[in-house]
């Protein structure tokens, strides 16, 4: 912003990489951070009335277009799921279209102007406001969790306790008793490494994108007179550039997440 | 990598949209994809039945006009030849009828002919009488000359 100090950069980006916080808990596990919760809530308040209007008009005669498109990005998640998992798609497919389309429009958040949503808030009195809630690993591992929960809940349903317990001393070493906790252990780290990759991932890359907008709006203010302007330019080129392969970025990690959660959640369901 | 109670709000959350996916949007969009799906089905099904059918009409109209063409020749055939049969006859009939006319018309012919023969014997024979009668200068009884003159009327 044009009213930082010289060399504000970095106080720039501090500045953005606050969460928005209570007042009562600034620090500790009740400062929730209210900007995620609110934006993520938001878009998922968008999507559920959106899909749920075009639901509730759906025909099975012509389409309007917004019941095509919807029908489309439907079909689009119900083909990844019918791909990995065969068996009663009713829970899965909704499952991975609500990824799908909650991940990718909290993604998109990341193409509204880095300062867009703090300036705003900023003249509402609140001093930090983050818009991308995927950028927040409280919301990537929120997800991925509740991901690690379903294919637990699915391992049981499909195998039983006993099946489940069986296989996670046994497979994928062999029976014998010495080889009982080299198996455990191994289980124990996929089991880990799922949703932390998972969500470590999709954290990683919107928090990334984030800091590269920010970067480049550093390049706004970063300069006096011709060089100034020079720089200027190439911020509006950057941000453009960068915002145009964003676009892919975001596209790529929500469908990314989508198909590992119904990727995981199928192998729960069919081990042996 | 600061975890706190946002975590487990989002995970809530998280929850409620995908039940509420599971039950308010899939279930409604998915019957009316299907739905449709089995409409499409059943229209290029019927479709399919249509062309098929219509091809099957196609021959059937073939057949019936090669058949009624067929049927018109035989037609044809049969009414030439009764017309020849019935000219046949006609021609024979006028044969038959000419022959009868000219037969009759030929015995008209011989008994006018032989009429006016027995006119023109009596007229003769009247003739004779009177110019014998002048010649000879006297009277001849036609009675008694009867059978000369019946005589003299027949050799003429």
């Amino acid at each position: 912003m044009a009213s930082e100090p010289q060399g504000g950069l970095t106080e720039y980006i501090q500045h953005h990489l606050q969460h928005l916080v209570p007042h009562a808990a600034k620090e500790g596990f009740w400062a929730v951070h209210i900007d995620s919760v609110t934006v993520s809530l938001a878009l998922g308040v968008i999507f559920c009335l959106w899909f749920w209007l075009k639901a509730r008009k759906a025909t099975s005669g012509v389409p309007s277009k917004g019941q095509a498109f919807v029908e489309m990005v439907l079909e689009f998640a119900d083909g990844q799921v019918k791909d990995v998992f065969h068996g009663d798609r009713r829970i899965l497919g909704p499952l991975a279209l609500t990824v799908f389309v909650w991940v990718m429009l909290m993604n998109a958040m990341d193409l509204l102007p880095v300062d867009l949503l703090p300036v705003i808030t900023e003249e509402l009195g609140i001093k930090h406001f983050r818009a991308v809630p995927t950028a927040d690993i409280n919301m990537t591992f929120a997800m991925s969790i509740t991901v690690f929960f379903l294919t637990l809940f699915y391992s049981f349903k499909s195998k039983g306790f006993g099946g489940y317990m069986r296989e996670l001393f046994t497979a994928p070493f062999g029976s014998h008793f010495l080889l009982w906790l080299p198996n455990l252990a191994l289980n124990i780290v996929e089991m880990v490494s799922k949703p932390v990759s998972l969500a470590m991932r999709l954290f990683g890359n919107m928090y990334a994108g984030e800091l590269v907008f920010m970067l480049i709006a550093g390049l706004f203010s970063a300069g006096a007179g011709l060089a100034g302007w020079a720089l200027y330019g190439a911020g509006i080129i950057g941000y453009t550039v960068w915002g145009i392969f964003h676009i892919l970025i975001i596209t790529i990690q929500a469908f990314i997440f989508m198909v590992l959660s119904v990727v995981y959640i199928s192998m729960a369901h069919d081990h042996h | 990598m600061n975890f706190n109670a946002t975590l487990i709000g989002e995970m809530i959350a998280f929850a409620i949209l995908i039940w509420f996916c599971v039950h308010f949007i899939w279930p409604y969009i998915n019957k009316a994809i299907e739905e449709r799906q089995v409409k499409i089905a059943e229209g290029l099904s019927a479709a399919e039945r249509a062309r098929a059918e219509l091809k099957n009409a196609d021959t059937k109209v073939a057949d019936e006009i090669r058949k009624a063409r067929q049927q018109a020749s035989e037609i044809i055939d049969r009414a030439q030849q009764q017309a020849n049969a019935l000219l046949d006859k006609a021609r024979g009939d006028a044969v038959v009828e000419i022959n009868r006319l000219k037969a009759a018309a030929q015995d008209d012919i011989a008994a006018m002919a032989q009429q006016a023969r027995e006119q023109l014997r009596e007229r003769v024979g009247a003739l004779a009488v009177q110019g014998a009668s002048k010649i000879v200068q006297r009277e001849v009884d036609a009675a008694t000359h009867k059978a000369l003159l019946d005589e003299l009327a027949a050799e003429i």
